[in-house]
């Protein structure tokens, strides 16, 4: 049974600097975040090492960080240009029973990231719905397709902040 | 309606008008889609099982549309799903009805401010006959609904579909 602290102790001697220092005493829990290229070595690592062992992805999930510069249009919604959108990683060693999240975060105009679903194969469809939601692009992921939105779906990514519904979808009226 | 008040001495006699018995055949055996979408179709299945017993309205689910007259749309429907919705509606032969079950497939319900994947109503992808409101409808209001929907039925007319 490991903390996030130590953790994160062993993953920054093996990785360096691709390790950001671990994120603390908020409400929520405690996380770390890791350079997107070296997500996957990184996640192999975690899951094989014999003292970390994290054979379960609980979750994984896509969050828009909204901090990049809003310009509001004269409908009221507001574009976002620049920032980040990242990607949290909540895994689980069932046989340590230690837990651990990480975070990656990527550029808004150009989120591009390793794929993890050869590592854990349920992060398939997580993957699948990060992408379907916020529009993120795993690298080598099997089948990135839409997921939950329809496969024509042409009017963005619904959870990012500065989505705008579209007024039709194939001549249905979508606003109330 | 008169089915059973103009008996003659012969049993087997019954006179009545040919609207007023399509009208009572129909309304007496609305076959339904087997069909159900999200929380309220979880009701309306408790509504098919014995305690409320849909089958003595004459009620049966069927297993392919071109068997049914009623779709009872309970449940979201999303913009994906709608389309799917609106082939199944297609599919049913005439005369075919449609109950609304519950906020969500009434307008939109909880999700009609944010849901970015709802259809605000099946309304706008098929005609709607009786909406049951509810959140979700208990098992009473469906079968209310259904007794609505008879209702509509019986005033039908030949040359002219009131529904």
């Amino acid at each position: 049974m490991k903390t996030t602290e130590e953790i994160y102790a062993i993953l920054k001697t093996k990785f360096g600097d691709v390790v950001n220092d671990p994120v603390t005493g908020k409400p929520a829990e405690d996380y770390f975040s890791v350079q997107p290229e070296e997500i996957k070595n990184i996640c192999l690592f975690l899951r094989d090492d014999g003292e970390l062992l994290f054979d379960n992805l609980m979750n994984l999930s896509g969050v828009d960080d909204d901090n990049g510069e809003k310009k509001t249009g004269v409908d009221g919604y507001y574009t976002t240009t620049g920032g980040t959108l990242s990607v949290f990683y909540h895994l689980e060693s069932t046989s340590l029973k230690h837990k651990v999240t990480l975070k990656v975060s990527v550029q808004r105009e150009n989120p591009i990231l390793q794929s993890v679903a050869e590592v854990w194969r349920c992060a398939n469809w997580h993957e699948r719905e990060a992408y379907d939601l916020f529009g993120f692009n795993f690298l080598n992921h099997p089948d990135l397709r839409r997921i939950l939105m329809p496969y024509d779906w042409d009017a963005g990514y619904p959870l990012r902040k500065d989505y705008k519904n579209p007024e039709f979808y194939q001549g249905m009226k979508v606003p109330y | 309606m008169g089915l059973l008040d103009k008996q003659f001495n012969d049993g087997n006699i019954v006179i009545i008008k040919v609207e007023d018995l399509l009208n009572w055949a129909r309304l007496s055996s609305v076959w339904q889609v087997g069909f159900g979408l999200a929380c309220c179709a979880i009701e309306m299945m408790a509504t098919s099982d014995s305690h409320y017993d849909f089958d003595r309205f004459g009620v049966i689910p069927r297993p392919s549309p071109r068997q049914s007259d009623v779709i009872i749309i309970s449940g979201t429907v999303t913009l994906k799903m709608a389309l799917r919705v609106k082939r199944l509606y297609e599919q049913m032969p005439e005369p075919k009805y449609v109950i609304s079950m519950g906020s969500c497939s009434n307008c939109g319900g909880p999700y009609w401010e944010h849901g970015y994947h709802v259809l605000k109503g099946v309304d706008r992808v098929i005609p709607v006959d009786v909406y049951v409101p509810g959140c979700p409808p208990r098992p009473e209001a469906l079968l209310e609904g259904l007794l609505k929907l008879q209702e509509k039925i019986r005033n039908e007319s030949l040359v002219k579909k009131s529904a």
